[in-house]
């Protein structure tokens, strides 16, 4: 389980963060949602360590990373596989070359054993035998598999997803949700993803906080989310019209 | 002011991250070996180029100037295109060449990392990232910047040669009677001594400005245009201390 507790985050004068406490929970599909600017990116910024809160606590399993030196914090990190929005693929580095670097870098196994480790992730996100290509040989949906495969490679124990369907069409974006899905429950990882797609949150939305303004204004799953009929949150999540009038009458 | 003070710091910073000490050394000497090998074979054919016509426009344009003073014998053109190509023309024009090509390289390719958040990727996984992007860089260049400035030195001297047959402004006895005569270690010692710094000044700066880039595509650019030009701008002052202090 991962615990923030009012985090605060400022830069220069903009208060970005207000004082966001929430808890996500393990071998679940935890979502951070909200508008552009509402605090989504600053926040798992802030848990995974790229950003420093100003105040506040972050604790990973009762460990908690804002006392901790960027030493003491390596152990943490090798710990938390990391899916970017953009991917973040080493552009030099081939498919297999990507998916086993952190194992190059962090373990003593053999070239046969990280070989047979980089082959059973590939294959865990349906990519085998794209071992020897580049990032730039891959389509969009192809690149976020890789970064899922080398996110999950060390077999972390948190998984962080920064708007994981971003650039994809809606049914490949589908595809990457549940292999997300089906991933936290096999592994029993603390997943923590960062969106504003709506069909992620009603399909793979075990628990949901929306983020307003740099404050935490809602947290509840996604079943709660469709019982909501006003407020901040219901525009966001029926932003259309069409969407609005379709909720007011539907009945569930 | 405050902001070249603050610029300054933090490269300091920056220099000194990037020289602590490795999570696994064999990966960074796998780094090393791979930016050497960029740097090395990507610059060899434009150092080899120009230092070639630089030896060779230097031998005509003394023997222009000997031919009117007709008490200097044309011999002494090897003795001053070698001390000329080895005190300052091999090191400064190569380094100024690399600070195009590989200072450029360098800085686009860590901006590109930082806009891209490859750099944020290795950070997540536990990579200290100056370390392992920079410190190879860094290293690598100063192995083979030296090395280059050395084959310029060589490739110059025969340009000069070349150029002198081609001219008939001497014979190769004459050439290299002079390119031997009263040769100095010392001045060899003073081409690496400038050929590491400007390795080390192009190399770092360029790191620095790379890796601490904000923005998109737009900054990349400048990023990349700003550190060829401190680095070119930066390395003029050092050779002009090198001379000062060191001739």
């Amino acid at each position: 389980m991962i615990e923030i507790k009012n985090i605060k985050k400022n830069f220069g004068s903009q208060q970005v963060l207000k004082g966001i406490s929430a808890s996500f929970e393990n071998g679940k599909c935890n979502l951070i949602i909200g508008k552009s600017g509402s605090g989504k990116t600053v926040t798992l910024k802030c848990m995974v360590g790229l950003f420093e809160p100003d105040e506040g606590t972050i604790l990973y399993d009762g460990r908690n990373i804002t006392d901790m030196d960027f030493h003491a914090r390596k152990d943490i990190r090798r710990e938390i596989g990391m899916l970017f929005q953009g991917t973040a693929l080493f552009d030099s580095l081939t498919v297999e070359e990507n998916v086993q670097f952190p194992l190059d870098m962090f373990t003593n196994q053999t070239a046969a054993e990280k070989l047979e480790r980089v082959n059973f992730c590939l294959g865990r996100v349906n990519l085998p035998n794209t071992n020897k290509k580049y990032p730039g040989e891959l389509s969009g949906g192809m690149k976020k598999r890789v970064g899922i495969a080398r996110a999950i490679v060390m077999n972390p124990k948190y998984l962080f997803c920064d708007e994981p369907n971003s650039g994809l069409d809606p049914k490949t974006a589908i595809v990457i949700d549940h292999l997300i899905k089906e991933i936290t429950l096999e592994y029993n990882m603390t997943t923590v993803i960062n969106t504003h797609d709506m069909n992620s949150v009603m399909g793979i939305g075990d628990k949901v906080v929306f983020l307003h303004e740099g404050l935490k204004y809602w947290e509840g799953t996604n079943k709660q989310i469709m019982e909501i009929t006003d407020g901040e949150l219901f525009d966001f999540i029926f932003a259309s019209d069409f969407l609005k009038d379709l909720r007011r009458n539907a009945k569930y | 002011m405050l902001k070249i003070f603050e610029q300054l710091g933090g490269f300091l910073t920056l220099m000194y991250s990037a020289f602590s000490k490795p999570e696994k050394a064999q990966m960074y000497w796998k780094e090393t070996f791979r930016q050497a090998k960029d740097i090395g074979v990507g610059s060899l054919p434009i150092i080899a180029i120009v230092s070639t016509f630089i030896g060779g426009v230097s031998a005509v344009q003394f023997a222009y100037q000997f031919r009117s003073i007709s008490l200097v014998p044309m011999w002494w053109i090897g003795s001053i295109v070698r001390k000329g190509m080895i005190l300052e023309l091999a090191p400064t024009v190569s380094a100024l060449l690399l600070a195009g090509k590989v200072g450029s390289n360098i800085a686009s390719e860590l901006g590109t990392m930082r806009i891209s958040e490859q750099i944020d990727a290795y950070e997540i996984m536990g990579v200290n990232t100056p370390a392992y992007l920079i410190g190879p860089k860094i290293a690598a260049s100063v192995i083979v910047v030296p090395m280059l400035v050395v084959i310029a030195v060589a490739l110059g001297i025969i340009g000069g040669w070349g150029a002198g047959l081609l001219g008939g402004f001497f014979s190769t006895t004459e050439y290299f009677r002079g390119v031997q005569d009263g040769f100095d270690g010392y001045d060899v010692f003073i081409m690496l001594v400038k050929a590491v710094l400007f390795g080390f000044t192009l190399s770092s700066i360029s790191c620095y400005k790379g890796f601490t880039v904000q923005g998109g595509a737009v900054e990349i650019g400048k990023s990349s245009t700003q550190a060829v030009v401190l680095s070119s701008i930066v390395m003029m002052i050092v050779n002009f201390f090198v001379a000062f202090l060191l001739l």
